[in-house]
């Protein structure tokens, strides 16, 4: 093993900017859509809970590989970014962030449709009674009722942003301080056969997700007792 | 009911249908504005659909819904309002409080939506349902009858113009539930708004209820004040179970040697067991139709402590092939007699013949 150098560090922060950005994103967006997943009686709801599932299955580089073609210059969401005037994301700390978003999507949406399944509705429909509105509903009982259910949201989407690798490869690329994640660095240092740098980083990323995982199973048990 | 229904306020009008693979419900109904109206019939009759479609939680539901001037469902001109703009109370048989606030949090769930309204006397509340040491109480911890009391309060609070209630009762054990049944009799003495109370028990409808629609089979067989109507002979046999007079009188004396209370009503005097109320006191009693027995004449020698001078005003059919029941008019009271076709035919009962009931005080026991 061997001490972390700047570059190390660097990709460290970088990891932990895009893992958090991913899951805070990734929480506001779905909440609402397994609220949806979780309620709706539409014939869509199997569609788009098989889309959202999608990245379970998909090889990460086949879904960084398409993500590329689509934003891209010659893509579609491209050409549209780049008739709005707005940069390409491809090869940018942006497109990591829309590449994992999509990665870790079923992470983030499945736990929270079950804890927003798991209300019932006597509670819900209690609520309606007394005069809160379907937002109101969301806000003041789903949410809170669903919290166990959002913190593993949480974790899951946080953890598995920091150990992604394919769809880093495909649509971000290896740029110092924009896109250089710590699983690149590990493969960078392997490349150049440095052995004791990616054993460093490993360990890191090891401790870090059993962390994450003991966390939750301790959080837990305590969260629903309160609840 | 009134006299005048121009100058009454409108209640309940409901002209709800529901198509249902299990059970098709067909709710016909109109209550009067103040009162409790018991929605009664045996299990699976249809009563929680009918209180779900009345506060608004069944969007499968069709037809006319309105309580007084305010058209809560119109469905042949698109109007269905939701649940949160209907201000119906509505406490479910499963009360769904909310676990992740205190008694507090969920008894101001609702009043703080309808704005905290001075008209309600949010303490009084509190104490008359006996919830004040509850409070800072997480609701995991409270039992059946605090739950259902919580439930109550909570749904009294938002400011409602109707009470549904879903047998609020039927979890609760003995002391808890004559609790819960006193407090509701307390609540139906101040209470400004109506309230529909949905029971399969007909000592809780006897102690309770103004009004009475009854249910069977997922439709409305009859309708009207309390008594007239659960007397009435054309019951269906579902419901003939629960056939019996319930009148109210004042209590006029204790006999403390005895243990005997003293009721006087229109038709005479009964005696009961002792109860729990003052002189001077309104009280309700049940005289089950099986209860009675009929005389030609004033008994001498008999058991049987009470003994009311009554006109026959008609004979039906019972459930069962071998009786009949019996409707009479005791002072302007209608009791109704269950017994047997061979009884009736020496008794030779005619329509306005003159006949004794004799009903044992034992019966009358709460």
């Amino acid at each position: 093993m061997a001490g972390l150098s700047s570059e190390d560090l660097e990709a460290f922060g970088l990891t932990l900017r895009l893992a958090a950005t991913v899951t805070l994103l990734l929480i506001l967006i779905g909440a609402p859509l397994a609220w949806w997943l979780a309620r709706t009686n539409s014939g869509f709801q199997r569609l788009v809970a098989a889309v959202v599932a999608l990245p379970l299955v998909l090889p990460p580089t086949v879904l960084g590989f398409y993500l590329l073609l689509l934003l891209g210059p010659q893509g579609a969401v491209g050409q549209l970014m780049s008739r709005l005037g707005l940069s390409l994301l491809p090869f940018t700390f942006g497109g990591l962030v829309v590449g994992s978003m999509l990665y870790s999507l079923p992470f983030v949406v499945q736990p929270l449709q079950n804890a927003f399944e798991a209300i019932g509705e006597e509670r819900l429909e209690a609520a309606a009674c007394l005069r809160a509105g379907p937002i109101d509903r969301f806000w003041s009982i789903a949410m809170p009722v669903a919290v166990p259910g959002i913190v593993t949201a949480a974790v899951l989407g946080f953890a598995h942003t920091v150990g992604e690798f394919g769809v880093v490869l495909m649509i971000g690329g290896n740029i110092p301080g924009q896109t250089r994640v710590l699983s690149m660095r590990i493969y960078d240092h392997v490349e150049a056969g440095d052995y004791a740098q990616a054993h460093t980083l490993s360990i890191c990323l090891l401790a870090f997700s059993f962390a994450a995982l003991l966390a939750m199973t301790l959080l837990r048990p305590r969260l629903r007792a309160h609840v | 009911m009134s006299e005048s229904p121009d100058t009454s306020p409108r209640g309940l009008a409901a002209a709800l249908t529901r198509k249902h693979a299990a059970l098709s419900i067909a709710f016909d109904a109109e209550l009067p504005a103040r009162g409790v109206t018991a929605l009664f019939g045996p299990s699976g009759a249809g009563k929680t659909s009918c209180l779900r479609m009345i506060a608004g939680l069944d969007r499968n539901a069709s037809g006319t819904l309105s309580l007084g001037d305010e058209t809560w469902q119109d469905s042949r001109r698109g109007l269905f309002t939701p649940p949160h703009r209907r201000r119906v109370g509505y406490v479910a048989q499963a009360p769904g409080l909310f676990d992740h606030l205190d008694v507090a949090g969920n008894l101001d769930f609702g009043w703080r939506r309808a704005g905290r309204p001075t008209h309600l006397n949010r303490e009084a509340l509190i104490d008359q349902f006996g919830l004040r040491a509850l409070l800072v109480r997480r609701v995991g911890a409270l039992s059946g009858g605090e739950r259902q009391r919580v439930a109550i309060v909570r749904a009294l609070l938002s400011d409602p113009t109707l009470l549904l209630l879903d047998e609020p009762l039927s979890a609760l054990d003995g002391a808890a539930r004559e609790d819960l049944l006193g407090r509701l009799e307390g609540l139906h003495a101040r209470l400004a708004i109506p309230m529909i109370y949905v029971s399969h028990a007909i000592d809780e409808v006897a102690r309770l209820a103004d009004h009475i629609v009854l249910l069977d089979a997922g439709r409305v067989v009859a309708q009207g004040p309390l008594n007239a109507t659960i007397t009435r002979l054309d019951l269906p046999p579902a419901l003939i179970e629960a056939a019996g007079a319930i009148l109210e009188g004042v209590v006029t004396a204790h006999d403390p040697t005895d243990h005997l209370t003293e009721l006087t009503f229109d038709g005479g005097v009964l005696l009961l067991p002792e109860a729990r109320a003052n002189v001077g006191d309104r009280l309700r009693c049940r005289i089950a139709a099986r209860d009675v027995v009929l005389a030609a004449e004033r008994q001498i020698g008999s058991s049987a402590l009470n003994q009311l001078a009554c006109r026959v005003i008609a004979v039906g059919d019972a459930d069962h092939p071998s009786q009949c029941l019996v409707q009479l008019d005791a002072g302007g009271t209608v009791l109704l007699a269950r017994i047997t076709r061979r009884s009736s035919r020496t008794l030779e009962l005619r329509r306005g013949g003159s006949v004794w009931a004799q009903v044992k005080a034992v019966a009358l026991g709460a």
